[in-house]
Parts: C-alpha cells; sequence; structure tokens
C-alpha cells in the first residue's frame, strides 16, 4: 500500500487488540439484505420508473375521484353549450358535440378501459399461470398434451380472435375482455411452467418431499418470488397491451358504443372531429399515452429491480 | 433442418384449419344473410338465393363444403355486393394496400435498425436516451392518435402533403410514415435490447482483446449475434403493420383492404369480413412460419442438430 | 516475439509493472472502488497468481492491463502500468490495437460464452493472425491447426471448419488458448481460466498451460480464487484484498511463511492432505466490504482476529521480509505485539 504522506504519531494504545467474536463480524459486515428491500431500494433508484409510478397513480386517481370533482355529469346533454373549448373557468377538458363534460367522460372512459384490462391481466394470470402450473407440475403425457394446445393457441393472433369474437357478442366490458383475452395468456402459462419444472428438478424438493416436510415452505420460499416477478412484469406489459386492442377495437367499430365511454371510443370521436375540435382527440388520447408510456417504463424499472439474478 | 421445417409447416397449417372452422362456427351466429340488402323477395326467390349460398343445405355438408372451398381459395361471396366473389372484393385492394405497407416497412426498418444501433453503441448518452425516448413513444402512442394529428399538421396547417385518398405517390408518403412510426419503434427498441445484451457477452470481450478494432468487433461479432433474435419481430413487426394498416387506411381514405375491413363491418357484410380476417391470419400464421425458418438458417446450432438448442 | 530462451531462468527483470493502479466504476448508486492502489509485477518467463476472494478486484485490474473494461463506466483514478516502457494507461487506443494480441493476450473464465457461438472456430483464430502477422487465406489456415495442435486438440484439420458447440468445455477453453497464444504474446492473462471446468479438466489446462509456457516462454499471469491452482503452477503470488494488494511473495514464502492475517485466514481455510484430522476448517467470517464505501483504515480489520486500534484509523505500510516478499499489516510494526499465526499454519513444512 501506499506510503503515506502524511505523518503518523505512533502511540501504544493505537496497537492495543480489538477483541470481537464471529457473530459480531457477521452482523457487521451483514448478512445480505433480504430481496424485497434489495429490489425496493433499486426502484426508487430508478428516477424514471419513479415518476412513471406516480403518473400512473395519479391517473388511478383521477379515474376514481375525476367525476367527483365536477358539477356536472358524464352523460347529460346540454346542446346549448356544445363544442366548448377548455378553460379553467369553464369545462376544463372542454365539451363534445353533445354539450357533454369532456373531463367526467375522459375519466369515466378511462375506468372502463382501465377496467378491461384489469380484467384482461386477472385472465391473463388466472388461467396462464394455472395451466402453466398443472402442465408443469404433472409432467409427462398430460405436460405434452398441453403443450401442443399452447403452440396452436399461440399461433392464433389476438387481432383475429377479438374481431371474430365481437362480432358475434354485444359490445361490453366483458365481452373486450374476453376478446382480447382469450389467447394472451399463453406467455404466463409459458413462464409459469419453467419455474414449476425448475423446482421440481432441485435436489431438495424430490428430498424434502421424501422427508415429508415443508413442500408448502418451499413453494414459498422459492416458487413464489419467482411467480411474483412474474406476475408483475406480466401485469405491467398487459395493461398497456389491453388499454390499446380496446381502442384499436372501438376505433374499427367493434368496440365500446355510445353513449358509453372509454378512452377508445373518445379517441375514435375525437379522431373524426379532429380538425376543428383538436381538444376532442387531445385529452383523451393524453391519457391513454400517459397510461401506455408509464406501464412499460414502470415495466421495465421492475423488471430490472426484481429480477433475481441482479442481486449484487 | 428439412425435418424442422416440415414440422413448422404442418403447425401452421393446423393452425390456419383452427381458425378458419372457428370462422365458420362464428358465421353461423351471424345475423346477417345474402337478402339482407335486397328488397322484398318472394319465397321462391328467397329459396333460391339460398341454394345458391349452400344455406339450405345440412350443416356439416356446409362445413364441408367451405373447407373445400377456402382449399381452392374461394371464400364466397358478398353480402353487399350481391353476387361478387369476396376474393375479387379484396385483391382488388391488396396492390394498393401491398405498396403503402413495403413502403412503411423500409422506412420503418432503416430508421429502427439506424435508431437502436446508435443507441446501443452509444449507451448511456444523450443519444441514446433520445432513441430510447422515441422508441418507446413510438410504440406507445398508437397510429390512430399519431394519424389524426399528422393530417392536421402536416396536412392542413403546413400543407405539406394531401390528407386523403391515394391519387399519386405523394399521397402514400404521409400515411406510410404514420404506418413507419410503430414499425420503427418495434425494431429501434428490439435492437438497442440486443445489441446491448450482445456487447457484455464474454466473447465481444474477447473480439477486443484479440487488438480488433471496434469497427471489426461490431461489424463481424456483434452484429451477426444482435441480428438474430431481431428474426424473433417479424411477428411483432406483422402485428404492428396489419393493425396499422387498417388504422391509416381509415384515416387518410385509402382504398386499400384495410378501409374496405372497417367498411365491410360497419355494412355486415359477413363474408367480406370473414374473408379478410382469414387473409390477415394467413400475414400472421405466414410471419411465425418464416420466423421459425430463418431461425433454423441463421443459428448454425439448429441447421447442424436439426432442432432447437 | 517472446523470447524463446527457457534455461530455467525465471524472474529477473520486470516485463509488466502494475504500480498504485487505482480503478472505479461509475454506477447509478455511486462510484465503485474496484481497484485501490495495486501494485505488483510481473517478470519474464514466470507464473505470477494473483489470489483473492470475489470482489477483491483481481479480475478488474488484470483487465485494465489490457484496457477491456467497459469504456462507457471506467474510470482510472491513479497509478501506472508499464510494459516495454510505456504506460498502458494512457496508450491511445490505437496503439493498445496493437499490443492486444501479439504481446499481451488473455484467457476467460468461462469457455461456453468466450467464443462466439455464430464464427467457425478456425476462422476465430485466424482473425488474430491475419490482422497481426499479415498472413493470408492458406497460410493463415495451417496456423490455426498448428495452433489447435499444440494445445491438444485431435483432427485439428475437421475441427477449425466446426463451429464453438460442436467442442466441450474443456476443448472450448483449449481453444480459447489457441486464440490467446496464436500470435506468441509475451504476457498472457488467464483469468480464472479452470474454474468452470471439472477437476480432471482443470488438471489438463494447467499442465497445458505450464507446457506452453516452457516451450514459447510467456510470461503469464493467473488470477484465482483457488490456492490449489496457485500451489502447482505459480512461482510468485500476489493476494488481493479489496482491491489492494496485501501481500506478495514467492510460492514458497506465501504458503510456508505468510505473514499478513488475511493470507492465514485464506490457508487455514483449505483442506490439507497430511493434515492432522483434529485441525478444523477455518472459514473466515464475514465478507468483504462493500466497494462503494470502502473502509478507511486497512480493509481486513473488521474480520480481523488480530486487529489493532490503528488497523481501522490507517492504512499499513509494507513491510519487506525478502527481496520477493512482502506484506501489508500493522503486526509488523514495531510498537505491535507479537502474532503468531494459527497453528495449521506452522504445521506446513
Amino acid at each position: 500500500m501506499e506510503t503515506s504522506n502524511r505523518q503518523i504519531t505512533f502511540t501504544p494504545e493505537l496497537f492495543e487488540p480489538v477483541e470481537r467474536s464471529a457473530e459480531e463480524v457477521e452482523k457487521i459486515t451483514g448478512p445480505p439484505t433480504s430481496f424485497w428491500s434489495d429490489a425496493w431500494r433499486r426502484l426508487k433508484r430508478n428516477r424514471i420508473a419513479v415518476v412513471a409510478g406516480g403518473l400512473i397513480l395519479l391517473v388511478l386517481a383521477l379515474a376514481v375521484a375525476g367525476p367527483w370533482l365536477t358539477s356536472y355529469t358524464p352523460f347529460e346533454q346540454v346542446l346549448e353549450r356544445q363544442y366548448k373549448t377548455p378553460s379553467l373557468s369553464g369545462f376544463w377538458f372542454g365539451t363534445d358535440q353533445f354539450g357533454r363534460g369532456m373531463f367526467d367522460r375522459v375519466w369515466v372512459g378511462t375506468r372502463v378501459s382501465l377496467y378491461i384490462a384489469a380484467l384482461v391481466t386477472i385472465m391473463d394470470i388466472g388461467v396462464g399461470m394455472s395451466y402453466g402450473a398443472i402442465s408443469g407440475y404433472y409432467g409427462g403425457k398430460v405436460d405434452n398434451i398441453m403443450q401442443r394446445i399452447v403452440e396452436i393457441l399461440v399461433g392464433i393472433p389476438i387481432l383475429v380472435v377479438a374481431v371474430l369474437t365481437m362480432l358475434i357478442l354485444e359490445p361490453g366490458i366483458l365481452s373486450l375482455s374476453i376478446a382480447i383475452g382469450a389467447t394472451g395468456w399463453t406467455t404466463s402459462a409459458r413462464l409459469i411452467r419453467g419455474q414449476v419444472l425448475r423446482l421440481k428438478e432441485q435436489e431438495f424438493f424430490l428430498a424434502s418431499r421424501s422427508l415429508g416436510a415443508g413442500t408448502f415452505r418451499l413453494i414459498t420460499k422459492h416458487l413464489l418470488p419467482n411467480v411474483f416477478y412474474i406476475v408483475i412484469i406480466t401485469l405491467m406489459y398487459t395493461v398497456p397491451t389491453a388499454v390499446f386492442f380496446e381502442a384499436f377495437l372501438s376505433f374499427i367499430g367493434l368496440g365500446i358504443q355510445p353513449p358509453n365511454a372509454s378512452l377508445g371510443a373518445l379517441i375514435n370521436d375525437g379522431a373524426k372531429q379532429m380538425q376543428q375540435f383538436p381538444h376532442l382527440l387531445i385529452y383523451p388520447a393524453a391519457v391513454l399515452v400517459t397510461i401506455t408510456v408509464c406501464f412499460r417504463l414502470l415495466g421495465d424499472g421492475l423488471r430490472d429491480a426484481l429480477d433475481p439474478r441482479m442481486r449484487k | 433442418m428439412l425435418k424442422y421445417t416440415l414440422k413448422r409447416l404442418v403447425n401452421a397449417l393446423v393452425v390456419l384449419a383452427i381458425i378458419a372452422t372457428a370462422t365458420w362456427f362464428l358465421m353461423q351466429f351471424l345475423p346477417g344473410s345474402p337478402i339482407q340488402n335486397a328488397e322484398k323477395l318472394t319465397a321462391e326467390q328467397e329459396a333460391q338465393v339460398e341454394a345458391q349460398y349452400n344455406l339450405d343445405k345440412p350443416l356439416p355438408v356446409q362445413y364441408a363444403l367451405y373447407m373445400a372451398g377456402l382449399a381452392r381459395g374461394d371464400l364466397g361471396n358478398s353480402y353487399l355486393y350481391a353476387g361478387k366473389p369476396v376474393t375479387d372484393v379484396i385483391f382488388e385492394r391488396l396492390p394498393v394496400s401491398a405498396f403503402l405497407g413495403v413502403q412503411a416497412i423500409l422506412i420503418g426498418l432503416v430508421t429502427g435498425l439506424s435508431l437502436g444501433i446508435i443507441s446501443a453503441l452509444k449507451q448511456n448518452s444523450i443519444l441514446d436516451s433520445g432513441a430510447a425516448l422515441l422508441a418507446v413513444l413510438g410504440v406507445s402512442v398508437p397510429d390512430f392518435v399519431i394519424g389524426p394529428l399528422a393530417q392536421y399538421w402536416l396536412g392542413l396547417k403546413l400543407g405539406i402533403f394531401p390528407i386523403a385518398f391515394f391519387e399519386s405517390w405523394w399521397h402514400s408518403v404521409l400515411p406510410s410514415l404514420v404506418l413507419a412510426t410503430s414499425i420503427a419503434a418495434v425494431v429501434a427498441t428490439f435492437t438497442r435490447t440486443e445489441m446491448l445484451e450482445v456487447l457484455g457477452q464474454d466473447y465481444v470481450t474477447l473480439a477486443k482483446s484479440k487488438g480488433l478494432s471496434k469497427l471489426a468487433v461490431v461489424v463481424r461479432h456483434v452484429l451477426r449475434n444482435s441480428m438474430i433474435p431481431l428474426v424473433t419481430i417479424l411477428v411483432p413487426l406483422t402485428a404492428a403493420l396489419v393493425t396499422g394498416t387498417l388504422i391509416v387506411e381509415t384515416i387518410f381514405s385509402i382504398p386499400g383492404i384495410g378501409e374496405q375491413f372497417v367498411r365491410s363491418i360497419f355494412d355486415s357484410d359477413y363474408p367480406v369480413i370473414m374473408g379478410t380476417t382469414l387473409l390477415f391470419a394467413v400475414f400472421f400464421v405466414a410471419s411465425y412460419l418464416i420466423q421459425d425458418v430463418l431461425y433454423g438458417v441463421i443459428d448454425p446450432r439448429i441447421r447442424v442438430a436439426g432442432h432447437r438448442a | 516475439m517472446a523470447n524463446g530462451t527457457t534455461n530455467g531462468t525465471k524472474g529477473g527483470e520486470a516485463v509488466l509493472s502494475v504500480n498504485d493502479l487505482r480503478i472505479s466504476f461509475g454506477t447509478h448508486a455511486g462510484e465503485v472502488q474496484a481497484v485501490r492502489g495495486a501494485t505488483f509485477d510481473l517478470r519474464q518467463g514466470e507464473t505470477l497468481a494473483i489470489v483473492g476472494e470475489s470482489g477483491s478486484g483481481k479480475s478488474v485490474a488484470a483487465r485494465s492491463i489490457m484496457r477491456l473494461n467497459p469504456e462507457a463506466n471506467t474510470i482510472a483514478r491513479g497509478g501506472e502500468i508499464l510494459f516495454e516502457g510505456e504506460d498502458l494507461l494512457t496508450l491511445p487506443e490505437k496503439r493498445m490495437l496493437d499490443i492486444r494480441g501479439p504481446k499481451i493476450a488473455m484467457v476467460f473464465q468461462d469457455p461456453m460464452t468466450s467464443l462466439d457461438p455464430t464464427m467457425r472456430v478456425g476462422r476465430q483464430i485466424t482473425e488474430s493472425v491475419k490482422k497481426h502477422l499479415g498472413m493470408t487465406g492458406r497460410r493463415a489456415s495451417e496456423r490455426a491447426v498448428e495452433l489447435l495442435k499444440l494445445v491438444g486438440i485431435p483432427n485439428a484439420e475437421e475441427r477449425i471448419r466446426q463451429y464453438p458447440h460442436q467442442f466441450s468445455g474443456g476443448m472450448r477453453q483449449r481453444v480459447v488458448i489457441a486464440i490467446a497464444l496464436s500470435c506468441e504474446p509475451n504476457v498472457l492473462i488467464a483469468d480464472e481460466p479452470t474454474t468452470a471446468l471439472d477437476v480432471t479438466i482443470q488438471a489438463q489446462i494447467l499442465e497445458l498451460l505450464r507446457d506452453l509456457q516452457e516451450r514459447i516462454g510467456t510470461s503469464i499471469i493467473l488470477i484465482t480464487h483457488d490456492l490449489g491452482v496457485v500451489a502447482s503452477v505459480a512461482d510468485r503470488v500476489a493476494v488481493m484484498y479489496s482491491g489492494k494488494v496485501v501481500e506478495t511473495g514467492t510460492v514458497r514464502e506465501i504458503f510456508y511463511q505468510p505473514k499478513m492475517p488475511y493470507t492465514w485466514g485464506l490457508l487455514a481455510s483449505i483442506p490439507l492432505l497430511t493434515a492432522d484430522s483434529s485441525l478444523e476448517l477455518i472459514p473466515i467470517p464475514g465478507s468483504p466490504p462493500d466497494a462503494l464505501d470502502p473502509p478507511k483504515g486497512c480493509p481486513f480489520t473488521v474480520r480481523c482476529p488480530y486487529a489493532m486500534k490503528i488497523c481501522s484509523e490507517e492504512m499499513p505500510e509494507y513491510t519487506s521480509f525478502s527481496t520477493e516478499h512482502q506484506a501489508a499489516c500493522w503486526l509488523h510494526h514495531d510498537m505491535a505485539p507479537k502474532a503468531e499465526p494459527p497453528a495449521r499454519i506452522g504445521s506446513r513444512r
């Protein structure tokens, strides 16, 4: 090491030994902190993800509480006040062709879009995880057949399924959710299956099975964190996809119909009247884009933070 | 290798058969019929029309006829344009969409690859953050938002582009650009992620340790290894292309199959809807198949071993 | 071209000198000080082992010699690396391109990921010779075949056209060695070359390295955490901890007369074949310090059974015990109490 360029005065006390037991040493140098606090810390450092998360919370809050903030309702039509431009004193987001306040409609529409996204996600995770878990757990022939089915399902494009479904079902939150979520669960199924298979291969799994002990503990300690990771990431990517598809279906006429509102329906309406009244398009579009962008960014951030391999 | 290709081909055909069956099945529930747009017909005339459309035969026979027809490339006749084969309706408009699509893909690929490569090589710099931001926005802002906005600003306000119809090549530029945005975004994101992954690999460090110049390392080792997984974007690319075409053609009133599709939904012209959906399905399945086959060609592990590593 | 004479004279001139090297990485969380003042040299024709736990900075130090650390966030905070009269830390990149390969080459840890999976093995070897030795086409291929034979791969003519996945782990490592030696470098840096391999293959690879060193006369820096490897191939040893070199010496000196508690700890935690079975394996409690916030005194203090007050305050100075043997520890200061290494160490003779 370096020769000090400052002079050290050596005194005998400096050379007195410091006693420490092995346990103390372990404590001081610290065992690694728990998985969750590690991940949380890592996430907090990622400023983009934090901002994205904040915006999502804001959108959620407004979706729930937005319409309460105004004195009018989303459905009342007062033709005299049609096409008002947005202003701080009057209608914050303006009004549409029927004189309905856009602020309310946008947030009501957001609610609908988010309901659909939530349903799709639940279906994705619920069906996907069960399917994958069963397939992985039983293995053998059952697994083979189930995987063959998945292989075929994967080849069916969401667009086709969605369009076909919406052709015969009445447009509504439930039908749209089914249309969008019908084949999307294959990814999470595959991931879960992989996790289950990996767990099955672990030696201690076999060992504890034969001892009859702690399969439950096994599952909670080893399977769950990985599963949680998969669930969170899936959620973060399914929501923007679902919101997009809902909007897309509305655009081509198969989605939520007026007078009900969804982000897609509002954007569709707004796009048609964009040239004269841009505010009808801009606000719902802004909310849609915010949701999509923020979920993606947060998803990326979570993926980095929770990645079990990145524990350093 | 051949065995692998055959397996994937069979899988593709099975998927298509299932989709076709599902389509036919759903058709049975649809309220429309060939006579919905005609005036009042006598019972005899109705029966005649039904026989023409094979609707008087028992269901299983109808199914068999349908599948046989598909195999021949017969998609039935339009309800709206009475008697006109769906295939005619679609293929009349296909060239327009194809032109728009190809143009968009070219623009999108070039832009996306450049953005992706630059941002990976200049990681953490302003260029990178800028490119990454553009990519996220491109993917997140749907074409039905960008479209009208572009129409308004670049078309109406600035008058650079015409805002509708397809009277000249210049008319196709703005729609293609809008279509290209999602494509470029998908390509850029994938490219950047792949390149970053590859740049972190040991063999890249080994290549550097041989004293090869940065250019040589990138061209000979990084690019080739990054491009292999890039084949995986073929599928999301097709998806972006199809959904985008539907939207862009509608917004810009371009007479392509996308616009036709949306119109046929509005008109409840079910044979056309089904036919077009099937066509889209064929595109998707074909893209899956091509992707799988390309995997086999590019990755030497598959080429030699005959199956995915 | 490395000096071909191998008449047993090792040591002498230093081929490579690392002086007070300081390397950090800039990360979101702050500056990670990976190397905090490492000094060692490599003598002609010898094998220097750099030993340490993971996180000790040994790999970073080695890569710094060839400037292979990721450009984006590597910061050279000080020190110099002298090679053939130049400081490698300050050389322009263009000059480094001439040094990597023909003068200094590297063998990496994981043979499964060190080779480009999409390029034929022969081409990965000829890339180097074509660039540096100006060989073309046929001559380059012949050279590749020679090299594969040299590292003990049978059927070399066929093998050069194959892809890495067609080779086993041990074979791939031999290929990596072949690539490294293709331009006959003066210095070979082997970063944990056997860690990822089976024990039997390990022995073969080490044997190969020793053999090649005798034949070609390359000086080798061997990075490892495995003292068994050190014992079998090293001439001199440098022990690193928390980014610093805490002890250096010949192999015998380090194994039989270690002078620093960390070294004692390392030696005490490996099993001895001839040892009295009543002697326990003593792992060192605790873990190395955080490189983001290294302690100001001797980094080993917290885990050291012999720690004194001064240890956490000041960085120890080097004490020399022989021409080769140096250790940095306050125990060797005049005012420090006498300390005996644990019994196990003393029982080696």
